[in-house]
């Protein structure tokens, strides 16, 4: 494999990474979201997460020309093999935890994918403007709700202030550039990671101000993601996911 | 098997019938999703595009254009694109016209710029434009909730 193609193919895959863990997150509010609503909003993204994560699997088993598919991707790797933040394996917790991790990756992933567009690899740039569009759903979405919950009563706002507080740490990460995003940004077919925080913070406390609530100070970040190093939420969340292909290989409907 | 016995438009012509299977008074051309045909030396490769990437119904249209083109004896691929994006621009007035007999409000902007496009939907029902978004989302990715404040109809919005 060449080497920009190995690069693209890691690439390809964290962002597939990312998509299908979040995904299978909100996955799990189905049946259980605070009303009717509320719940079919949290699914109707975590569908639209999937087919993204099905397009960049399958560009990536593509790039890897080893004859792998989309499927034995998600499926058959194990824990340290994914490459997600951090950040979108946290657990749904309360809804207004729910909420801030979809206000933090959305926001992100708008200035992400608004950068991507614009990427010399067709795909990445036809992917990401197709992206684009449903990302900006997504944010609304989550503005909405962190500004209601936030200027809502005493408790709906002390619940979002701390899901804020507690996420802020798994933020950082998402800002990161290895040797990977580096060598794809300076061809001009990835994006420049570190250039978006400012855009990122300043979206985010305009949101959160909106909302009467506090932008968090703490400097300390974790990470790992990249490195495939993860929180203890990730394997369970694979035990459950992969379960049936892990049992029943190449099992079929 | 080799169709030579059928042109891309006749092809073309055949796909037009197969209908949107979520909202079946449209049919995938209408709505914008079929994108070309293209002659190969085995048969044909049909190019559609999804409304949202996760569109569900993707898989339920390629069996239907491989069943459909398969009964005339044309052997088919379909090939999923991306790229130009699907926006609600795709749609053609007839469709838009089909949907809201059918009680779906269509788009009236482009899906690009949500809050301008959310500001003034009028009811399919009474046609008024006094009318409430109950919910961003949908019973599927490409709808949102609407009610009516006039007619108190709930309907739903083509995004």
């Amino acid at each position: 494999m060449a080497d920009t193609n190995q690069l693209k193919y890691i690439y390809s895959l964290r962002l597939a990474d990312n998509a299908w863990i979040l995904s299978h997150r909100l996955s799990e509010w189905c049946s259980n979201g605070p009303f009717l609503e509320e719940d079919l909003a949290l699914t109707n993204i975590a569908l639209d997460l999937i087919g993204r994560a099905q397009a960049f699997y399958n560009y990536a088993a593509e790039l890897e020309s080893k004859g792998r598919t989309a499927d034995d991707l998600a499926y058959r790797r194990n824990e340290r093999q994914y490459y997600n933040n951090l950040l979108v394996e946290m657990p749904n917790g309360n809804f207004a935890d729910t909420i801030a991790r979809q206000l933090y990756t959305s926001v992100y992933e708008y200035y992400f994918f608004m950068s991507l567009q614009n990427s010399k690899d067709e795909t990445f740039a036809a992917l990401a403007a197709k992206t684009l569009k449903e990302v900006k759903y997504h944010m609304v979405h989550a503005a909405d709700w962190v500004v209601r919950l936030g200027d809502g009563t005493k408790e709906s706002h002390e619940k979002m202030q701390q899901a804020i507080d507690n996420l802020w740490m798994y933020t950082g990460e998402l800002f990161e550039a290895d040797k990977t995003d580096t060598a794809l940004a300076e061809q001009g077919l990835g994006v420049d990671n570190p250039s978006l925080h400012s855009l990122w913070e300043a979206h985010i406390h305009n949101v959160l101000e909106e909302a009467k609530l506090n932008t968090p100070s703490a400097e300390y970040m974790q990470t790992g993601g990249r490195q495939g190093i993860h929180t203890e939420h990730l394997g369970h969340m694979l035990g459950e996911m992969q379960y049936l292909q892990r049992a029943y290989p190449d099992a079929k409907w | 098997m080799v169709s030579t016995t059928y042109t891309r438009e006749e092809i073309l012509q055949l796909l037009s019938q197969i209908a949107d299977p979520e909202i079946p008074v449209v049919t995938i051309q209408e709505i914008g999703m079929l994108q070309d045909v293209r002659m190969t030396e085995s048969g044909c490769e049909v190019i559609i595009t999804p409304t949202y990437t996760g569109c569900p119904a993707m898989g339920i249209i390629e069996a239907d254009i491989k069943s459909l083109l398969d009964k005339h004896g044309i052997n088919a691929t379909v090939k999923l694109v991306y790229q130009p994006a699907w926006t609600t621009d795709n749609i053609t007035d007839i469709a838009k016209e089909k949907m809201k007999k059918y009680g779906i409000a269509p788009p009236v902007h482009s899906g690009c710029d949500v809050a301008k496009a959310e500001a003034h939907i009028a009811c399919p029902q009474c046609g008024s434009s006094s009318t409430e978004q109950i919910s961003r989302f949908g019973s599927t990715a490409c709808k949102a909730l609407y009610k009516c404040n006039e007619c108190k109809e709930p309907f739903e919005y083509f995004k």
